[in-house]
């Protein structure tokens, strides 16, 4: 900050509609703020976050000549870019902006007490207008990208995702840990919607991969280390490991860089054992031990066939699988069809809870099983059916038919058992590898689970098909596009800007004691020949681990200076 | 050859597509029939399974649709005419007129209050009431007034003109006419999304003859904060809070004798928001769905449903109701139907009730697919050239579908194939020109 021009602040209070303004008195706040030192305009908008709102930040940044603005209304996570551009398109340096969330933290917790909501309102501001008077302008470092993104895991997600980006216009690494690439499609017969054998639509896919010159794929590779950011990420890959006598995985090690990265690495299937005489029984199998019996012709002849749904899956218990796995239902119509087709004399019974026939055409595929007289019979999720296997391995089987209200008891030749797609094995270490989350099933965690479902909070990183939950072989490749449209995005620019929001080292205080370096999480801070801290600016993503536990206080961050968050904090204890 | 693309359609899936491509540098024309793009997300009130609040999360995609310098915005615009091939399609746009100057309109809305002819607000289902002169709502994109001609007094009866009077930036022009605009793009994506199917078709469940049996998207709006209630959860025959609310699913879909067999997929877990939202706004009321399946197949929407049930207190009942019935003083209602796991039938009372219609493809698909040489699947959705291995491209190279109008799906898959749509238009664009290159 100048010291020479005092701030002119710029307040913007947002109604959000009545989600702010039914509780919060909206005006009362604009009042005070004005009222508050550097303060030069304030003004209340029914939505600041409207073009007509935004039109009004412009405008008043002109007309007050304001240097500085704040907008309270709702949170930063959706709204800062749009404020900050609009700041920028009126010549203000975009960290010139800052924030007050009095919706999330006054009207909305604070709805049945509007009085007292309205004077944390007032607070929430004025700590907003402390920090703003100490805002400095920051300058974003732009990199280069570069012109190639990594593909993990090589199933039919991996492939198409490989092969939209090849195709558009860029290279691509695909690494798969298998010897082969095709991932669980390697196990499956025919794949709805269409008749083709899964081995066929296979062999396409890995044709097209292996013909494009601008995919190179690794098979029986992993990802050892991951280091870099977005556009320049560095990656080494273990190729070939094999185990030593202490049972340590080595292998061949290959250096690659990428742009972008795309996370393909699918799901594994649960295994119930113990489950319905699972295990025990030679009879009893799961959907994809179905699967491969039939693609390899071994399935036999036999006559009653029993699948049962939602094993291990939808348990409603605390630590439980409490998720539908969504394609079991489907898989079981598109088996149970099969089946019919193969033996027309064998008798196929699907035991359910709901019958999970979303969409268009699984409800058509639902109408048909029904027509081939395949046997639906519903059972209540408090009383799963019960399987036993006598001392000559003959099942039976006792369910409560819960649509005709009657008790069953069944003889199958053959159950199969619905499970649930599961996270894969590797998914934990990957995940730390690239420091990305994993939900609480343990599939990986998207940045916003409604507008943002194929991207990683963090920038570069994006995922697609079973690895992100269960889904259809359509759904995946439908993801793997989305997934190589947006890692797509900056390669074709070849720039991207970092956010500014880095540590800054006081030279004159660090005492070189190494401190940060070993604290930092990204690798960010090395000592210099003279044995002062320095921070890489694009690996540093701002965390503040180093500016709080450096001994000196020679560590400060940009835009979270310590001066401004003890203006902030000395405003709320009431100070000046 | 055009490197440019043609996004159909201003909900989230057209600007998703449009934002991914314009993003990487490709120009973008985004037509939108209606005043403002946002669709029907704008018009939910919170989202599920994390009840975000719709308009907050999609309002900052529409400005960025607005401000992108790589994106056009075609609003209150049709496509009329296309012909040509991948890499060079031509297309005629029909900009109607909004009798409104874009350039001068500040979107400060003096006209509209002083406008004096009241019309059902369509963006509220018909439940409150704008102007002859309006913006749909209030974070519209753009936020630009538009005379509705069938309603404005000066189009009718030649009288009137106050909004000329009173427009502070001279923006009103009655004379304006329909505007034609004609484009070379190298590829098309179509996102034009669903209609509500009118459960008035089926005479038993009274939509229509009783007041207080409602759709689920008049629900949306009547407790959405900035409902025509203001989010108050009432009655609309007598405004008083309903003690209960039944929502029912399957209202014309699912129906294997009728139009609609398909399962719309969203409607499960949007009458689960529907039921909490009863219960945040006033915790007395009991809310019920009565249902055949409960297909809650997304990522965390079954513990979505587990929890209405047990926190929440959502009671659910597998049930299709025969029918219901209205006791004509008090406006209640008596719902009939068949418990599914007894096998009796039953009677339930319902103060409220929430019918949970079939989303069915848009009938303007007909013509759009005839204009683009394209074909619809048996049920009016744009077809897929391979469901299994190709679900964005259409029968037609360079013609690529993604959200509802594909089949039916929620916001995220909708937002994820808008991406794959945009990775399917870049990748047409680097192939077309690599084309011309050689």
């Amino acid at each position: 900050m100048s010291d020479k021009h005092k701030p002119r602040i710029g307040v913007f209070v947002c109604h959000c509609g009545v989600n702010i303004g039914g509780v919060v008195n909206v005006s009362a706040v604009v009042e005070y703020a004005r009222a508050l030192p550097d303060v030069a305009y304030a003004e209340g908008n029914l939505y600041t976050c409207s073009s007509e709102g935004l039109y009004r930040i412009k405008e008043a940044i002109r007309k007050y000549d304001l240097d500085r603005v704040v907008v309270a209304s709702c949170t930063p996570r959706t709204h800062e870019p749009l404020f900050r551009a609009a700041c920028e398109e009126a010549n203000l340096n975009k960290y010139m902006f800052h924030m007050a969330n009095i919706r999330e933290q006054c009207s909305w917790v604070h709805a049945k007490e509007p009085e007292k909501a309205t004077e944390k309102a007032k607070e929430t501001v004025k700590m907003a207008i402390a920090k703003a008077a100490l805002l400095e302008p920051q300058t974003e470092p732009e990199i280069e990208v570069q012109p190639s993104a990594l593909v993990i895991g090589g199933g039919v997600s991996g492939m198409t995702a490989a092969i939209s980006l090849a195709n558009q216009g860029f290279n691509v690494s695909l690494v798969e840990k298998n010897k082969e690439l095709g991932g669980k499609l390697c196990e499956l017969y025919r794949l709805y919607p269409s008749d083709k054998l899964s081995s066929e639509v296979l062999g396409e896919y890995i044709q097209s991969v292996r013909s494009n010159p601008k995919i190179k794929i690794y098979t029986s590779s992993t990802v050892k280390r991951v280091d870099g950011f977005i556009g320049n990420f560095e990656v080494t890959l273990n190729i070939n490991p094999s185990p030593d006598w202490k049972g340590s995985f080595w292998g061949t090690e290959e250096k690659l860089k990428a742009g972008t990265i795309v996370v393909a690495t699918g799901a594994d299937v649960f295994k119930p054992i113990g489950m319905y005489c699972y295990g025990e029984n030679r009879g009893v199998i799961t959907q994809l031990e179905l699967e491969k019996l039939m693609k390899e012709g071994k399935l036999g002849k036999p006559k009653n066939i029993l699948m049962i749904q939602c094993v291990g899956a939808r348990e409603g218990k605390v630590g439980g699988r409490n998720y539908c796995s969504r394609i079991c239902c489907t898989m079981a119509l598109k088996n149970a069809m099969i089946i019919k087709e193969m033996l027309p004399d064998s008798e196929v019974s699907i035991l359910y809870r709901d019958m999970n026939a979303y969409g268009k055409d699984f409800e058509e595929q639902y109408e048909k099983a029904r027509h081939n007289f395949v046997q639906f019979i519903r059972y209540d999720d408090a009383s799963p059916p019960e399987v036993s296997s006598d001392a000559n391995g003959k099942l039976s089987v006792k369910v409560h038919d819960i649509l005709g209200n009657y008790a069953l008891e069944l003889d199958p030749d053959l159950i199969v058992l619905s499970t649930p797609l599961v996270k894969s094995e590797d998914a934990t270490e990957l995940s730390k590898l690239l420091k990305v989350p994993l939900g609480a099933e343990g599939f990986f965690l998207e940045a916003h689970v409604k507008l943002r479902p194929v991207d990683f909070a963090t920038d570069g990183i994006f995922l697609c098909g079973t690895a992100h939950g269960p889904k259809t072989v359509p759904e995946s490749i439908t993801q793997a596009y989305a997934a190589a449209s947006r890692a797509g995005i900056p390669i074709a620019l070849g720039k991207v800007r970092t956010e500014a929001i880095t540590a800054r080292v006081d030279e004159t205080r660090c005492t070189g004691c190494g401190t940060c370096v070993k604290l930092c999480p990204y690798s960010a801070i090395r000592k210099d020949e003279h044995g002062v801290a320095r921070v890489n600016d694009v690996l540093c993503k701002g965390c503040g681990v180093c500016s709080a536990s450096c001994p000196e206080k020679a560590i400060n961050m940009r835009h979270f200076s310590d001066a401004q968050i003890i203006a902030e904090a000395t405003s709320a204890l009431g100070g000046a | 050859m055009s490197k440019s693309v043609l996004v159909v359609g201003g909900g989230i899936a057209g600007i998703q597509a449009s934002l991914d491509l314009a993003s990487r540098g490709t120009k973008v024309y985004l037509v939108e029939k209606t005043p403002s793009i946002g669709g029907r997300m704008a018009q939910l009130d919170k989202t599920f399974p994390t009840l975000d609040c719709s308009i907050c999360i999609l309002a900052p995609k529409m400005i960025e649709c607005l401000r992108h310098s790589n994106i056009s915005l075609l609003t209150y615009s049709e496509v009329q005419h296309v012909e040509g091939e991948e890499g060079n399609f031509t297309v005629k746009i029909l900009r109607k007129p909004r009798y409104v100057e874009f350039s001068k309109c500040t979107g400060c809305g003096t006209c509209m209050e002083k406008c004096p002819v009241k019309v059902p607000n369509e963006f509220d289902m018909g439940m409150g009431k704008r102007k002859a002169i309006y913006m749909p709502f209030k974070q519209a994109v753009p936020l630009v007034a538009t005379i509705d001609a069938e309603h404005c007094l000066y189009f009718s009866k030649k009288i009137c003109g106050v909004c000329q009077k009173v427009c502070p930036s001279n923006a009103i022009d009655y004379n304006q006419k329909p505007e034609e605009i004609n484009l070379n793009v190298a590829s098309i994506i179509l996102a034009t999304g669903f209609d509500i199917f009118d459960p008035s078709a089926i005479g038993e469940y009274g939509y229509g003859r009783f007041q207080n049996v409602l759709t689920s998207m008049e629900f949306e709006r009547l407790i959405c904060a900035s409902g025509p209630t203001g989010g108050h959860l009432i009655r609309p025959s007598d405004g008083k809070e309903p003690g209960s609310v039944v929502f029912i699913q399957c209202v014309g879909s699912r129906n294997l004798h009728g139009r609609f067999p398909f399962c719309s997929t969203v409607c499960c877990v949007y009458a689960t928001k529907e039921s909490i939202l009863v219960k945040e706004h006033s915790p007395q009321t009991q809310p019920y769905i009565m249902y055949i399946d409960m297909r809650a197949v997304g990522k965390g929407f079954q513990e979505f449903v587990d929890r209405a049930r047990e926190e929440y207190g959502v009671k659910y009942i597998k049930a299709h109701p025969g029918g219901i019935a209205e006791d004509q003083a008090t406006k209640n209602l008596h719902i009939h139907y068949e418990d599914t796991k007894s096998g009796n039938m039953k009677k339930l009372d319902a103060d409220l009730v929430v019918l949970c219609p079939a989303l069915i493809p848009k009938t303007e698909n007909k013509r759009l697919a005839e204009e683009m040489g394209i074909e619809l699947d048996d049920a009016g959705f744009f077809k897929a050239k391979e469901l299994l291995t190709a679900p964005m491209d259409t029968t037609s190279v360079g013609i690529y579908i993604c959200g509802y109008c594909q089949s039916p799906k929620d916001i995220p898959e909708s937002v994820a194939q808008a991406s794959g749509a945009a990775a399917r238009a870049a990748e047409t664009i680097m192939l077309t020109s690599k084309e011309r290159k050689q």
